[in-house]
């Protein structure tokens, strides 16, 4: 049996068909279904391996990236996410899934850390492709120390933390960050436009101490083939297979077995 | 006056930098204000003052602020706020306010009941020091808000929520008409604004005194609307005697045409009819086959005025239209890609240069960008292919083009609405946004448009159009609709007009659901309140269409049914209110004969200069805003989304080399996908406008040839945006490009599948008018049979060798070099068309084969610019390229080598081992070898054995990141 992914649709998702297409690729059989389903029947969450919240402007980004459709996770669905983490199954949030996830309280979960995603210190919307090192907390998926390349698009992907809390100190000692941004060579920076959204820490993921709660702000289903990087895989943005790589990676714990 | 509202302001925490408010002060400080402090930008919210402060602060707390990031100023209805001079900017009454609905959504999640009440979203800008309260208003208003839609005022002001209209409790009016003269019924039109002529206001008074009544001000503004330029096509459908004329004064040529279009755009398609267009001129879009199950719907649209008025408002409605087109294709397509084309006036232009009632071009290109941007990033929809054209003629009129392209399989290319079928609408609300927008898009801009039009700009909601995509695809899958269609210019009047136009329709108007109350029944009629869709739908499917919509959170209306008794009738609280056959509406609108005289182009030749400075001219090419990377625009749109970018606008190691057309697949699991690209070309056309014409269409094809389409199967698309076309000098270039679009159409075999023009785009300031230059947006669609096989446009591989396919010659006449030089007017190269179809086929062969490592089409700046391009994108790779090697026709010198602009022109890269193969295919063209890939990281141009231009890539990049 394949790993079941049960994805999220709402007003605004429009990442999903990439999405979709990336999980399948990597072996997963993917459910769609829309928030106002969801909300009236949670106990569907049984029913998966993986929870994901793809992409989008959920609501319009209006009351702040994430805002609304979070409200909405953490008052539906809440209880059924974190039964679905108790008995092993993953929450995936990609962009303004990952907001989403922030905004619901899933993410980071490190007491005392107030984190939330903000405005890009260039104030734009940014559609570029970004760099990340991948941190010994997400090990079971990809390769830590590994240069993960995917296309970065948004315009709150902005970490900060909450008053008087000035490093990341506290995420880094919880195993909370997932990935960095860094340059060609791996050097971790904070600068525009190696990350695109001047995070504090380079942060470009988070992820639970399980390492099952994971988002990101970049598009790893928009790198799924040489065809999608830049230079045509060429070298400077990888080689085409990371993205598939780290689908396979989030997945590669519900394969062998059907029932979480 | 009401009571004032609660205010709920929320900035950045003041440890956090505010780059919204760096924005803003830069801004105003250039225009008057001189501030030292950056202002803090905030979002505020106007709750009724009905809440109380627990109330307040428990909204405030659970849903408005993030307070991680921010803090909270709440102002109650009698207090005064404390913190310094503040600047509020809201919007008018009546203004939609998308955040606002979501806000009061949320609350009920939250269980917080409202009561019924509303609250209202605002935006403040607050000053740092001490300021003049009333410059601050002055400059702050007029700089940091929309005057068209919004209104500033000062925080330590009154504030109250706007009233809620009442009802309007209004019955059927008749018009005077049948007994006025001529004089009088031109003034009707001008006082209802319905931008009728004389002569048609006359076919309306025939009309009605045959059927011996008076009509309606509904059946006024219906015909109106159906017969508006925008709608109808008038000048271009309709007979034109054309005349060209010699320096002498002498007639050259002469010719007659019934209907302009038809037989020159049209017919081109009529004349190739090629098995794989599915629909061509008579839907939303046209449509061409990318698979045998799976077609590709392709529209682009034109919205000057109103983003002319509101770049950022006009310029979202724009592609937001434009993307309804394509929701409105047969069943329905899904839209997969966007293009943007924006013309503007000079960046250097002095305010005092500017028409009074006229934005700068820079604050008009900024709002056009952040328009399409935050429309297209919304909808999840890439904005792909586009350019910026700067030019003195777009001042005062600047012109959007927005196009979409969506996929759909073939079984839902054919619909029709169907008798007895219920006349569905569904989406957003109707509103008095938009009002007269398909009659004002016909009429010239002055000066006071400003102020007396502001109702004809629509305000766009991109998550509703979002929820609409989502339940129509859902739907149409479903088979619960027998046909479908958006409502554009003329909102119902013409959706419904349109659907029922073989068959009639009745609607009964008080069905509609509004905004807000107080909208008349004409009003609601021909508003063109956005994303809203009409389908016809049999009434065994009405309850299940009814769920979707509920699950999307989608608004779904029956308006009336569709009939088999061929007449338009509405009614208004139970009274018709209009009642006309559907042969008159669409069949009735008398086509005057026009007039088109144009002048004979200049012959002469372009005198090159002996000597120059190849380096220095080579920068300011790369600086001219035709050539200048757009890329800080595309980094601004999620190009990326769906998936489907697979070659990108911007590609290589450093994401900035520019690429010919971008490669998109509509279906990730399918090898095939379109190439897309846009021509444009006004410069040329000022001089030439066959010329233009001709161009425009050449380059659209070399980008799409050049990103690896099947030039076998592409499809070319018109928009012409010109002048007032009643004038003989107007139409008489625009006779000359429309006959360039059929040759140039039936030559290449690139059927037109789908258009639009925008004739009117003149500026009157006082006796003056001022004309845009003759501009025709061509926009090519072609298949690519393999993704995996196509090319970028920058260099490889080290020690290729590059060629040059297609013949250069000396022709400058309006290229980039020529203006920066300052030569005088010549001679404007135009497509030796036999040629550059053997050209176009051999490369796509050679492609195809995979012996071209890369690939970039020679287009404004020359082969120099090119070149450069070529390197800006290339990883720690050059290019070294000898002038004399150049193929051409005549005599070339260094710098027409390197700068003149010949259409069908390319430089690929191929290995040495390939050049046998290359030679084969290229039998017939003029190509040749002129240089090769080289290891250093910089572009070396050559003649007579001596470099005489030698730059650093990063050099050529910085020149080239120039904003255009």
């Amino acid at each position: 049996m394949k790993p079941r992914v049960l994805q999220l649709f709402a007003s605004g998702i429009n990442c999903d068909r990439e999405l979709r297409y990336a999980f399948e690729l990597a072996g997963a059989e993917v459910t769609e279904i829309h928030i106002r389903e969801l909300t009236k029947s949670p106990q569907l969450i049984r029913e998966c391996d993986v929870f994901a919240i793809p992409g989008g402007f959920t609501y319009g980004d209006d009351l702040g990236a994430g805002r609304v459709l979070g409200l909405e996770v953490e008052k539906f669905l809440s209880e059924e996410l974190h039964a679905l983490h108790d008995r092993g199954g993953s929450i995936f949030g990609v962009c303004n899934g990952f907001q989403v996830l922030v905004k619901a309280g899933l993410l980071p979960q490190v007491d005392g850390v107030d984190v939330s995603l903000t405005w890009n210190t260039s104030h734009r919307f940014e559609s570029r492709w970004s760099r990340m090192i991948v941190e010994e907390s997400i090990s079971h998926i990809l390769p830590a120390g590994s240069i993960f390349p995917a296309p970065s698009a948004h315009a709150e992907g902005q970490i900060v933390l909450g008053r008087g809390q000035t490093d990341v100190a506290a995420l880094e000692s919880a195993n909370a960050i997932a990935l960095r941004y860094c340059d060609r060579d791996g050097n971790i920076t904070s600068q525009w436009p190696d990350c695109p959204s001047g995070s504090i820490g380079a942060i470009a993921g988070l992820v639970s101490s399980s390492g099952r709660i994971i988002g990101l702000m970049p598009h790893p289903e928009r790198n799924l083939s040489v065809l999608h990087t830049p230079d045509r895989g060429n070298g400077a943005w990888g080689n085409g297979s990371e993205g598939l790589s780290f689908f396979k990676g989030l997945l590669a714990p519900y394969l062998a077995h059907s029932k979480v | 006056m009401n009571q004032n509202a609660w205010r709920v302001e929320l900035e950045l925490l003041p440890s956090r930098k505010d780059p919204l408010g760096g924005a803003a002060t830069a801004t105003i400080n250039g225009c008057g204000m001189h501030l030292n402090k950056d202002l803090r930008v905030g979002r505020g919210y106007l709750l009724p003052p009905q809440l109380d402060r627990q109330q307040v602060e428990e909204i405030a707390t659970r849903l408005l602020s993030d307070k991680v990031n921010e803090v909270t100023a709440i102002v109650a209805p009698d207090e005064k706020p404390q913190n310094g001079t503040s600047l509020l900017v809201r919007r008018m009454a009546g203004v939609s306010d998308p955040e606002a609905e979501t806000a009061m959504r949320a609350l009920e999640l939250l269980e917080i009941d409202l009561q019924g009440l509303r609250l209202e979203t605002y935006r403040s800008y607050r000053c740092q020091e001490e300021v003049d309260s009333n410059v601050f208003l002055e400059v702050g208003g007029a700089e940091l808000a929309n005057l068209t839609i919004e209104e500033a005022v000062l925080a330590d002001g009154d504030l109250a929520l706007h009233s809620i209209p009442t009802p309007l409790q209004s019955s059927r009016r008749e018009v005077e008409v049948r007994n006025l003269d001529l004089a009088q019924l031109e003034d009707v039109s001008r006082e209802m604004s319905l931008a009728l002529t004389g002569a048609e206001m006359q076919a309306v008074q025939d009309f009605f005194n045959d059927i011996e009544r008076e009509p309606t001000d509904a059946e006024l503004e219906t015909l109106a609307q159906t017969w508006s330029e925008h709608c109808k096509h008038k000048t271009l459908t309709g007979p034109v005697d054309f005349k060209m004329i010699d320096d002498a004064g002498d007639v050259v040529e002469e010719a007659h045409y019934d209907n302009l279009l038809k037989e020159t755009v049209f017919a081109a398609t009529e004349t190739l009819s090629p098995e794989w267009c599915w629909s061509v001129f008579k839907d939303n879009a046209g449509v061409i086959a990318m698979t045998d199950e799976i077609g590709i719907a392709v529209k682009v649209e034109t919205h000057n005025h109103p983003s002319a008025l509101d770049p950022y408002g006009g310029a979202g409605t724009g592609i937001g239209g434009c993307i309804r087109d394509i929701l409105g294709t047969g069943k329905g397509a899904r839209p997969f890609a966007s293009t943007d084309v924006f013309c503007v006036g000079p960046k250097d232009i002095a305010e005092s240069d500017i028409p009074p009632g006229t934005m700068h071009p820079d604050r008009v290109l900024d709002g056009v960008i952040a328009g399409v941007r935050d429309y297209g990033n919304r909808m999840g929809i890439p904005t792909i292919a586009g350019t910026v054209i700067r030019h003195p003629g777009y001042v005062a009129n600047p012109l959007v083009f927005a196009g979409s392209i969506g996929e759909i399989p073939r079984k839902y290319v054919d619909k029709a609405a169907v008798p007895g079928d219920l006349i569905v609408a569904f989406g957003g609300r109707t509103g008095r946004d938009g009002i007269h927008g398909a009659t004002f898009s016909s009429e010239a801009l002055h000066e006071d448009s400003e102020s007396v039009d502001s109702a004809a700009v629509q305000i766009g909601d991109p998550i509703t159009e979002k929820k609409v995509l989502d339940v129509l695809l859902e739907a149409r899958d479903a088979d619960l609709f027998n046909a479908v269609t958006d409502c554009g210019a003329g909102g119902f009047s013409s959706a419904v007009g349109e659907m029922g136009e073989d068959i009639g329709a009745e609607v009964d108007l008080d069905n509609a659901p509004l905004k807000y109350a107080g909208l008349d029944y004409w009003e609601i009629w021909i508003s063109e309140a956005q994303e809203r869709m009409i389908a016809s739908v049999a009434p065994k499917d009405l309850s299940q269409l009814q769920s979707m919509c509920d699950k999307h959170d989608v608004e779904l209306t029956v308006l009336g049914t569709f009939a088999d008794h061929e007449r338009l009738i509405l009614r208004w609280h139970g009274e018709v209110v209009a009642d006309m056959p559907m042969a008159f509406l669409h069949g009735g609108v008398p086509q005057p004969l026009n007039y088109a005289v144009a002048s004979c182009p200049p012959q002469n030749a372009t005198e090159w200069p002996a000597e120059f400075n190849c380096e220095e001219l080579l920068l300011d090419v790369l600086e001219h805003p035709s050539v200048a990377s757009k890329e800080y625009v595309v980094r601004q749109y999620d190009h990326e989304v769906q998936g489907g970018t697979v070659l990108k606008p911007y590609q290589g190691a450093n994401g900035n080399g520019a690429g010919d057309g971008t490669v998109v697949k509509p279906r990730l699991d399918l090898p095939q996908g379109v190439a897309v690209g846009c021509g444009i070309a006004p410069r040329m056309a000022e001089l030439d406008a066959y010329a233009g014409a001709a161009n425009a269409i050449d380059e659209a094809m070399r980008n799409v040839v050049a990103a690896g389409g099947n030039p076998h199967r592409t499809a070319i698309l018109d928009n012409f945006c010109w002048g007032d076309c009643r004038k003989p000098d107007r139409l008489g270039s625009l006779v000359l490009a429309a006959q360039a679009c059929h040759e140039m159409a039936i030559a290449y075999g690139t059927p037109f599948i789908s258009g639009k023009d925008s004739l009117n785009n003149e500026y009157r300031v006082g006796d003056e008018e001022v004309a845009i230059p003759p501009t025709l947006l061509c926009t090519a669609t072609a298949i690519v049979d393999d993704c995996a096989k196509t090319v970028g446009s920058h260099v490889v591989s080290a020690n290729n060798l590059l060629v040059q396919i297609g013949a250069s010659n000396a022709a400058g006449g309006a290229s980039v070099a020529s203006d920066l030089l300052g030569l005088t007017d010549s001679k404007v190269p135009r497509p030796d068309t036999e040629t550059a179809v053997v050209i176009f086929n051999a490369i796509h062969q050679a492609i195809g084969e995979g012996i071209i490592a890369s690939c970039h089409d020679l287009s404004e700046g020359g082969l120099a610019a090119a070149a450069a391009e070529m390197v800006i994108g290339a990883d720690g790779l050059g290019v070294e390229i000898d002038s004399d090697l150049v193929p051409s026709t005549g005599k070339l010198t260094c710098i027409s080598a390197l700068f003149s602009e010949a259409p069908t022109r390319f430089i690929a890269e191929v290995s040495a081992q390939d050049l046998p193969r290359l030679t084969e295919i290229m039998r017939g063209v003029l190509w040749a070898t002129i240089g090769q890939v080289t290891s250093s990281s910089q572009l070396e141009l050559k003649h007579n054995s001596a470099v005489v231009c030698s730059v650093p890539r990063s050099t050529l990049a910085t020149a080239n990141q120039v904003p255009a």
